[in-house]
C-alpha cells in the first residue's frame, strides 16, 4: 500500500507514538501542536493545543484515557485524549524533554533539561485516575537528579519504581526512583548520546539508538548489550516489530549539515534489521531529511516515521511482508 | 568469519624499540665544565711575560670571534721550575661558545713555533677514564630470517592488500569470499600512511622518527632509516634503494650516534636521503631542488618522485631544472663520468622502462659468458623535452645511457607542456603535447608516439582537437586510453561542477604501422583510465566528483574470446570493444586493480572527504563482491607482486591445460559453496538457540516477579476480540414497474 503522508505539522517532528490499540496515532512537533490521527487512513482526528514552545515528547497511557506531553515552555501536560482538554500543567525552570507512563498507568515520569544552572532532573508524578483528571497534587511523588552525564531518554521498566535512562555520555543505568540511587548501569553502552529508547511488549528488553550510529537491544534486567546494529549514520529512532523479528531503526546526516548535502549522502532511510541475526533486511526510502521518530503498530501491522522535513509518513505492511521468511522457517521466541 | 593469525594488537610501545632513537635525540645534561677547553700548545714563558702573553691569546681568540677577557684565562704554574706548564684552561662562559673556539682556534697557529691545540675539557676527562682492558664482544647469535615472500606461496594463491583505517592498519587475504581473512592488524602501525615496496617485499610505515620495513609471515621489522619528519618515500624498481624526503631539513645534533645508518654534519639542510635497503645505510643526500629565477608566488609543486630510478636499479638522475639532468651511478652514489648532462632549460625526463623480454635477455646475457656481456642488452635509454626558448622550438630528446648518444630528436612548436608516456615494456614513448594556438588562448593537443624498438625511432603523431586530460597505455599491449575534453569549465574546478569528458581508444595498425582509433565513447563523465595490469581490461572512473561517481568495466578484446588460435579472421576494426557492466561507487577517490588484473577495489578515502568513506571490490566486469563502508578509512593497496618465475614455455602449457586445471578448481569451489552455507546456518541456529533460552528466562522471571508482588497474572495475552463489522449498503438504482396486460 502506499505510504499515507501525514501533513499536519509545520517544523519537524520530535515523537510520534501509538495508542495501544494501534488506531490513534499522536504526534509532536516543534510547531507547538500536538496531532493525533487515525493510523489506518491517515485522517486527522483533532489537536491538543495549548503548548508555548517545541513539544519534545508525549506518551499515552494504555486505555488511551490520559495524554501526556512535555516541551520546551517548560511545561509537562496532561489532557483529556478525547476531547483535547488540557486537564493539569505542571511547570518547571527548564524544559521537559521526555515523558513515559508507568505499565500500570499510575505514574508518570518526566525528565527536565540540564539549564540555566538548573540541573537535570527525574520527576516521577503520581496521577489522580479518578474524576475528571484535573484534581492532581502539584508535587511529584519521587525526584531526584542523575549524577555525571545528564538524561535524555527514560522509561518504566515492569518493576514498579525501577527506570531505565540513558544518557548524553552514552550511559545506560537503572534507577530506584524512591531513593534515587543508581541500581545499576552500563556506561559503555554506546559511545554517543542515546537518542530513542523503546521497550519491548514485555518490558524486558528494550532497543536503544544513538548518535555513535549503533542500535542495541539491552536486556533490561541486566543491562548488558545483547545485539548492535551497526549503521553508517547517526540515529534518533529505533524500534522493535511486534510479531515479527525486526529492528526498525532511523536518522540520517544532522540537521544543521542537512542542506549541504544531497538525498543520497544523507541516508534518510528507514531501515529493517533482523533483531537475532544482526543483519539488514531491508530499507524503506521517502523523507527528505533526518529521520527523527520511529513508531510501530502494537499489533505489528503497520508502522510509521516522523522526519526532519516535518512530515510522518504511514506505512501499512502489504500482504508479501507477513509472508517473507527471508531466513526460512525459523521458531523465534518474540 | 575473520581471524587473526596468531598475532595480536599489542600497543605500539611494545613492538617497535625506540630506545637508539632516543639516545640519539636524548639532551645531556650540563655538568659544568662543557664550557672549559683546554689549549696546548701555549709558548712557556715565566712570570713577567705573562700578561702580555694573556692579552695577546685574548685578542687572538677574540679576532676569530670567540670573545674572551685575560680573566677568564686559568694559566697552571710549574712552581719548581717558576714557568708555565705550556697549556691553558679558558673559560667561555656557555657550552656553545666553547664549541665554537674548540672549532675556530683548534690548529690555530700562535707564532711561527707555536700551535694551538684545543680539546674540551670534558673530553680529556673521558678519555682519560676510559677502560683499557679489552672486552671480547659477544657474538650475536644466528637468527634465521623470515621469507619475505612467504606470502607468495599461500596455498590458495591469494592476493594481500593493505587497509589503513583510523589508527588501525591491517592486512588482509584476498581471495573467493571464504577465504577472504585478515593476516595482520596492528593499531598505530604508522603515522602518515603504508606503502608497499614495488615488488611487495617490504612494507613501509612512515612514523615520526623515520621509515620502517617489515616483512616476512610474521610482519618482523626488517629495516629502518632514521630521517626524522619524514613526509615522502620512494622505492627504486627492484627495491635495492629507498629514497626519502622531509620538509624540514636535516639537522644533525651533537649527540647524534655517529655510523653509516645515520646522516653525518655534511648532510645538514639537505631534504632527500637515499638508503641501501639490504645494508641500511645512507648512501648519500640532496637538496631539494629550487627552480630558479621562479616567482615564489608561481612556485610549482615538487616533483615527486625527485629521484627517478633506471629499471635496473643501475642509475639515479634527477633534472636541475633548465640547466641539467645529474645520473649517479649505484651503489656509489657518485655522479657518473663526473659531469652532468648539460641540456639548457630542460624542465622533466623519463628513463625508459625495461620490458619483459629485455629482463630475460639481461639474465640470459648475465648467465652466459661474461665476456660477451652486454652483446644483446639494451642500453638504459632516458627521454627528455625541453620548452620553446627565444628562436629555438621545443624539442624532445632521446639519448641512450651511459653512452649518452642522442638516438632521436623531434622538434616541436607552440608548445605549452610537455608530457613524456613509456609504455610499461618500453616499445613506445608518447609525448602529450599541449599546443596552443596563435592566438595563446585555446589549448589542443598532438600525441607524438615514438616507435622505440623500431629502427631509426619513427614518430608518429596523432593531431587532436581538445586538450587531453588522461593518457594512459595498455600494460604489455599496443593500444592506449586517453580522456579528452572540451568542456567551457576545464581549467576552472568548482564545486558541484562535473566536466564532460570524451574517452578514445587507440591501436597500433599493423598493417599501416599507425595508430588509429578504435572507438570514441562520448559526453561521459570519467576522467581516470585504469587498465588492468594485464591488459585487455579498462575501467573508466569518475574520481574526485561530489555528484558522479560511475565506474564503467570495458573489455577490448571481447569478440576474440571465441576466435580459436590461429584461425585469423579478418574483424571489423574496433569490433571488439564491449561494455561489461558500469557500477557506482559514491564519492570514489582511489581505483586500483589488484596485480592478477581480476579484480578491481575503489575507496572513498577520509583524506579526501569524510562522506561514506570505505572501499568496495569488485570483479573484472564490475560485479560487486564486497563493500565496506567504514568511518575514517583512509587507505586502500593491494600487495604487488614480482615478475612470475616461470618461463614463456611453461606459461603457454598451462593456458593449454586451462581446461583440466579449472577442473580441479571447480570442484573445490564446489565443496566450498555448500560447507559456507552450512556453517551459516549452523552460526544462525546457534544465535537463534540463544536468543530462544534467553526469552524463556526472562519470561520466567517476569512472572515470578509479579507472583512475588501478589500481582494476578494478566493471563497469557488476553486475545485480542476482532469485531468484524459487515456493512451491507443497498442502493436502490431504479425501480420499473411493469404492468402486463393480459
Amino acid at each position: 500500500m502506499r505510504p499515507i503522508l501525514l501533513q499536519g505539522h509545520e517544523r519537524s517532528l520530535t515523537q510520534i507514538k501509538f495508542n495501544s490499540e494501534g488506531d490513534l496515532l499522536f504526534s509532536c512537533s516543534k510547531d507547538h501542536i500536538i496531532n493525533v490521527w487515525f493510523s489506518h487512513n491517515g485522517e486527522r482526528l483533532g489537536t491538543y493545543e495549548g503548548h508555548n514552545g517545541t513539544v519534545w515528547t508525549i506518551d499515552v497511557d494504555s486505555q488511551s484515557r490520559f495524554l501526556v506531553s512535555g516541551s520546551a515552555d517548560n511545561e509537562l501536560r496532561l489532557w483529556n485524549v478525547s476531547d483535547g482538554k488540557c486537564l493539569y500543567v505542571w511547570e518547571f525552570p527548564t524544559a521537559v524533554k521526555r515523558v513515559a507512563f508507568s505499565d500500570d498507568d499510575e505514574r508518570v515520569v518526566c525528565i527536565t533539561e540540564q539549564r540555566m544552572g538548573h540541573q537535570c532532573v527525574i520527576r516521577v508524578f503520581k496521577l489522580n485516575r479518578d474524576g475528571d483528571g484535573t484534581a492532581q497534587s502539584l508535587e511529584p511523588e519521587h525526584m531526584f537528579s542523575p549524577i555525571g552525564s545528564k538524561a535524555t531518554v527514560c522509561a518504566f521498566t515492569y518493576t514498579p519504581n525501577l527506570i531505565i535512562t540513558g544518557h548524553e555520555s552514552g550511559k545506560i543505568a537503572l534507577f530506584d526512583v524512591v531513593t534515587g540511587t543508581e541500581v545499576l548501569n552500563n556506561e559503555r553502552a554506546h559511545m554517543d548520546v542515546v537518542t530513542d529508547l523503546q521497550l519491548s511488549t514485555d518490558r524486558s528488553y528494550f532497543v536503544t539508538s544513538s548518535k555513535d550510529k549503533t542500535a542495541r537491544i539491552h536486556d533490561t534486567k541486566t543491562l548488558r548489550v545483547l545485539k548492535t546494529f551497526t549503521t553508517e549514520t547517526p540515529l534518533n529512532s529505533a524500534a522493535l516489530a511486534p510479531n515479527k523479528p525486526y529492528v526498525l531503526v532511523g536518522g540520517g546526516q544532522e540537521a544543521m549539515q542537512v542542506t549541504t548535502t544531497s538525498l543520497r549522502q544523507g541516508k534518510f532511510e528507514t531501515r529493517f534489521w533482523h533483531k537475532v541475526f544482526e543483519e539488514e533486511v531491508g530499507r524503506v526510502k521517502g523523507h527528505f531529511g533526518p529521520i527523527n521518530t520511529i513508531a510501530v503498530h502494537p499489533a505489528g501491522t503497520s508502522y510509521a516515521s516522523g522526519g526532519e522535513d516535518g512530515f510522518v509518513r504511514v506505512h501499512h505492511f502489504e500482504e508479501s511482508y507477513f509472508r517473507a521468511k527471508p531466513y526460512g522457517d525459523l521458531q523465534l521466541e518474540d | 568469519m575473520a581471524s587473526l593469525n596468531g598475532t595480536s594488537h599489542n600497543p605500539i610501545d611494545d613492538e617497535l624499540d625506540f630506545s637508539d632513537i632516543e639516545a640519539k635525540y636524548r639532551v645531556d645534561f650540563d655538568d659544568g665544565f662543557d664550557s672549559v677547553i683546554v689549549v696546548d700548545g701555549v709558548p712557556i714563558i715565566d712570570k713577567s711575560k705573562l700578561d702580555k702573553l694573556l692579552a695577546k691569546i685574548s685578542k687572538e681568540f677574540s679576532r676569530r670571534g670567540a670573545v674572551i677577557k685575560p680573566d677568564d684565562i686559568f694559566v697552571p704554574w710549574d712552581d719548581n721550575a717558576g714557568k708555565t706548564k705550556g697549556f691553558i684552561f679558558v673559560d667561555l662562559g656557555n657550552p656553545d661558545a666553547a664549541a665554537f673556539a674548540a672549532s675556530a682556534m683548534n690548529g690555530h697557529p700562535f707564532d711561527t713555533k707555536h700551535t694551538f691545540r684545543i680539546n674540551r675539557f670534558t673530553d680529556i676527562e673521558r678519555y682519560a677514564s676510559i677502560d683499557e682492558t679489552y672486552v671480547e664482544p659477544t657474538v650475536e647469535e644466528y637468527r634465521p630470517k623470515e621469507h619475505l615472500r612467504a606470502w607468495l606461496a599461500d596455498s590458495q594463491g591469494r592476493d594481500q592488500y593493505v587497509t589503513y583505517r583510523g589508527d588501525d592498519v591491517e592486512i588482509h587475504w584476498h581471495g573467493k569470499p571464504s577465504q577472504c581473512e585478515v593476516a595482520y592488524a596492528k593499531k598505530n602501525w604508522t603515522e602518515l600512511y603504508a606503502s608497499w615496496s614495488p615488488l611487495g617485499t617490504y612494507f613501509a610505515t612512515l612514523f615520526r622518527q623515520g621509515v620502517r620495513l617489515w616483512g616476512g609471515p610474521s610482519w618482523e621489522p626488517q629495516h629502518r632509516f632514521a630521517h626524522p619528519l619524514v613526509k615522502l618515500i620512494d622505492f627504486s624498481p627492484c627495491e635495492n634503494y629507498l629514497v626519502t624526503w622531509s620538509h624540514d631539513p636535516i639537522s644533525v645534533p651533537s649527540n647524534l650516534p655517529q655510523g653509516p645508518e645515520f646522516f653525518s654534519p655534511e648532510d645538514e639542510g639537505n631534504n632527500i636521503a637515499v638508503w641501501d635497503i639490504k645494508s641500511g645505510q645512507l648512501l648519500r643526500t640532496f637538496p631539494t631542488t629550487t627552480y630558479e629565477n621562479e616567482d615564489p608566488a608561481m612556485k610549482k609543486q615538487m616533483q615527486w618522485p625527485a629521484l627517478k630510478w633506471s629499471s635496473d636499479d643501475k642509475f639515479v638522475a634527477r633534472v636541475t631544472p633548465g640547466q641539467h639532468i645529474s645520473v649517479y651511478e649505484l651503489p656509489t652514489m657518485g655522479l657518473h663520468d663526473k659531469k652532468s648532462l648539460k641540456i639548457e632549460g630542460v624542465v622533466d625526463f623519463e628513463w625508459c622502462p625495461h620490458g619483459e623480454k629485455d629482463k630475460e635477455d639481461a639474465e640470459k646475457a648475465a648467465k652466459a659468458d661474461k665476456t660477451e656481456k652486454g652483446a644483446k642488452k639494451r642500453e638504459n635509454m632516458l627521454a627528455y623535452w625541453t620548452p620553446e626558448v627565444a628562436n629555438q622550438p621545443a624539442r624532445v630528446t632521446l639519448i641512450s645511457f651511459p653512452s649518452r648518444t642522442v638516438l632521436r630528436q623531434k622538434n616541436l612548436f607552440n608548445v605549452t607542456e610537455c608530457k613524456l608516456h613509456w609504455q610499461n615494456q618500453g616499445d613506445f614513448l608518447c609525448v602529450k603535447v599541449d599546443r596552443h594556438t596563435k592566438t595563446k588562448k585555446s589549448i589542443f593537443c598532438n600525441l607524438e608516439i615514438f616507435r622505440v624498438r623500431e629502427k631509426d625511432y619513427p614518430v608518429e603523431v596523432v593531431e587532436l582537437k581538445d586538450t587531453v586530460t588522461d593518457f594512459s597505455w595498455e600494460p604489455k599491449g599496443e593500444r592506449f586510453a586517453i580522456v579528452s575534453s572540451n568542456d567551457p569549465n576545464l581549467g576552472n574546478p568548482g564545486p558541484g561542477i562535473t566536466i564532460k569528458t570524451d574517452i578514445g581508444f587507440y591501436q597500433l595498425d599493423r598493417a599501416k604501422n599507425d595508430f588509429k582509433l578504435l572507438r570514441t565513447l562520448t559526453s561521459r563523465t570519467s576522467n581516470t583510465i585504469r587498465w588492468s595490469p594485464r591488459g585487455r581490461h579498462v575501467v573508466l572512473a569518475t574520481v574526485g566528483s561530489s555528484t558522479k561517481s560511475e565506474l564503467e568495466f570495458w573489455d577490448l578484446d571481447f569478440s576474440t574470446e571465441e576466435r580459436r588460435e590461429g584461425q585469423n579472421v579478418k574483424e571489423e576494426w574496433g569490433s571488439g570493444i564491449q561494455q561489461l557492466g558500469s557500477a557506482d561507487h559514491y564519492g570514489v577517490t582511489d581505483v586500483e586493480w589488484d596485480p592478477s588484473g581480476r579484480y578491481l577495489a575503489t575507496s572513498a578515502s577520509a583524506w579526501r572527504h569524510t562522506l561514506e568513506n570505505g572501499y568496495a571490490i569488485w570483479d573484472f566486469r564490475g560485479q560487486e563482491l564486497e563493500k565496506h563502508i567504514l568511518d575514517r578509512f583512509k587507505q586502500f593497496i593491494w600487495r604487488p607482486r614480482p615478475r612470475s618465475l616461470l618461463t614463456k614455455d611453461h606459461q603457454r602449457q598451462i593456458r593449454k591445460n586451462l581446461r583440466e586445471y579449472s577442473r580441479a578448481f571447480d570442484e573445490e569451489d564446489a565443496a566450498e559453496e555448500s560447507n559456507v552455507s552450512a556453517e551459516l546456518i549452523a552460526h544462525r541456529k546457534r544465535l537463534l538457540d540463544e536468543w530462544n533460552a534467553w526469552r524463556a528466562r526472562c519470561k520466567r522471571d517476569i512472572v515470578e516477579e509479579k507472583r512475588s508482588r501478589g500481582q494476578k497474572l494478566n493471563g497469557e495475552h488476553h486475545e485480542e476480540e476482532k469485531e468484524e463489522i459487515e456493512e451491507w449498503i443497498d442502493e436502490v438504482i431504479e425501480q420499473i414497474e411493469e404492468e402486463v396486460v393480459e
